[in-house]
């Protein structure tokens, strides 16, 4: 299980929290002049990425807030967490995203 | 290729069993072929089988990162069914249960299928009505499918416990005569040596790391950690790392890998004759020849690559469990393992081009790609050979995410996922 520094409430066991996917989505806009390959773009086209991945988690049976990660898929290991609206953090070994 | 018959087998006794030959070239990569699968799991080495015997592509070579089989084909849990509600996933899934049915004679080699039936339990008034809705779907399509009352469901598999004293009562159960179970590796084995037969290369421990495309944009090579092979047309079944090789050719994929956990139990005698399933409290079991309860575990919450998962993922499985099958209780688990599955955002796999001329991909298979193994790999030779889908597999193409044509199993799969 997962140990997972909340921003909000320190670190709390992986059972608390609810996964929200790929982070820094941002929804086109204005929606009556998005291309249909936009909309596929952002409802379903995902990064999926083998190393450091920005994604989205809510303590949803603590804070009940959204937050940030960092997290290296091949190893399952956070490298830093961090509010919703802030910039996401350079993080050691990162790579661009 | 050696066949295998009782007379083989007598002759090999007789010497001692030390003229068996190896049951597939280890081959080295030549610099070009006609085509290329990149994944050496079952649809991919059945893939390459049907190209040769099929469509007459003989010049083919099947690349596997690491051994062929150690992937999500080593690592399920075998179970076969066909039970879908929508008519796109019968017909794709039922074409897969039938080819299971004469594959080990088509192969020569014995895959053990076993159609011993999949009981899929109701706890609640809602389950009951979704498992006859499913039930009348199935039989419109031509899937055989039958609803048991608890007796009934008792009765065919003895040690189910359907006492009304426990959380989550049997009300009864939808039951698949032909669904059932394979040996996992056999696929495998038998697909990379019937394919290898015919003059398909089975090449291990060569990774690719770049797809190269010439001035048209059409695909022309790939690089490996063996060096380049060049060819015009290279099918992608990668599984859980198709992102990954596709990423390589700038292709985005509607995928989400995550971790999905199985466990086995000591080995016991014969004790549970048919599979279990449970969306409801997610139970998942069955008995494996050796005697091993093979048990399913959820996938974890979050994506990953590292083959590993939780064990409150897999304690959550075997509370059902105990709670179902009270004998099971004392059973101690063997061992356990993670597999990295690609789930697509309506559960339903994706076969098809890709926009790349001479690009394929058959991937987005989730949880539940075992059980269509050979329809998968028949279904992807053609059309890799014909450069369009076959029928059956056209609603299945990422077309669909842009025309908003999902198959959305997601919420209707006969699984929770």
């Amino acid at each position: 299980m997962l140990l997972i520094n909340c921003p909000y409430c320190g670190p709390r066991p992986e059972v608390e929290f609810g996964y929200g996917g790929e982070a820094h989505i941002a929804r086109p806009t204005p929606p009556e002049s998005v291309s249909a390959e936009d909309w596929v773009a952002f409802l379903y086209l995902r990064a999926n990425r083998r190393g450091v991945q920005a994604e989205r988690w809510r303590h949803v049976r603590g804070c009940a807030r959204f937050f940030n990660a960092l997290r290296d898929t091949t190893t399952d290991q956070f490298l830093a967490t961090y509010r919703c609206g802030e910039a996401r953090p350079d993080a050691a070994g990162s790579t661009t995203p | 290729m050696q066949k295998f018959s009782a007379w083989s087998l007598l002759r090999q006794a007789f010497g001692g069993h030390r003229g068996w030959q190896p049951q597939w070239r280890r081959a080295a990569p030549q610099s070009a072929y006609d085509a290329l699968i990149i994944g050496g799991g079952g649809h991919g080495l059945g893939t390459a089988y049907y190209l040769a015997a099929e469509h007459g592509l003989t010049r083919v070579a099947v690349l596997e990162k690491g051994w062929i089989g150690g992937g999500n084909t080593g690592r399920n849990t075998t179970v076969i069914r066909s039970n879908y509600l929508f008519d796109e996933s019968a017909r794709l899934y039922d074409h897969a249960v039938k080819m299971w049915r004469d594959l080990s004679q088509v192969l020569n080699y014995n895959v053990m299928y076993s159609p011993r039936g999949v009981l899929m339990l109701a706890h609640s008034v809602h389950d009951v009505q979704v498992s006859k809705r499913h039930i009348h779907a199935n039989r419109c399509n031509g899937v055989d499918n039958e609803w048991l009352s608890p007796a009934d469901c008792k009765a065919f598999c003895p040690p189910l416990n359907i006492g009304e004293d426990i959380r989550y009562p049997v009300m009864g159960g939808a039951l698949q005569r032909r669904g059932g179970t394979a040996r996992h590796d056999a696929i495998a084995w038998g697909y990379a040596r019937a394919a290898d037969a015919l003059g398909v290369d089975i090449i291990e421990n060569c990774e690719v790391t770049g797809i190269y495309r010439d001035a048209s944009g059409a695909v022309e090579a790939v690089e490996t950690t063996r060096g380049r092979i060049a060819s015009r047309r290279i099918g992608v079944a990668a599984a859980g790392n198709s992102s990954v090789v596709l990423g390589l050719a700038g292709i985005r994929l509607p995928l989400e890998s995550f971790p999905l956990q199985a466990l086995v139990s000591e080995p016991i005698k014969p004790v549970l004759p048919c599979v279990v399933m449970s969306n409801a409290i997610h139970a998942y079991i069955s008995q494996s020849d050796k005697g091993e309860l093979v048990i399913g575990a959820g996938t974890d919450a979050y994506t990953s690559y590292t083959q590993r998962g939780a064990l409150h993922v897999n304690m959550h499985t075997l509370a059902a469990i105990c709670e179902l099958f009270p004998a099971f209780r004392r059973l101690r688990m063997l061992r356990n393992w993670g597999g990295i599955v690609d789930v697509s955002p309506d559960r339903s796999p994706i076969i098809g081009r890709t926009g790349v001329p001479g690009l394929y991909v058959n991937c987005g298979w989730g949880t539940g790609g075992f059980k269509a193994t050979p329809g998968s790999a028949h279904l992807f030779a053609w059309t890799i050979a014909h450069d369009e889908p076959h029928p059956i597999n056209a609603p299945f193409t990422l077309e669909r995410f842009r025309e908003g044509l999902l198959i959305d199993e997601a919420a209707a799969a006969a699984v929770a996922h």
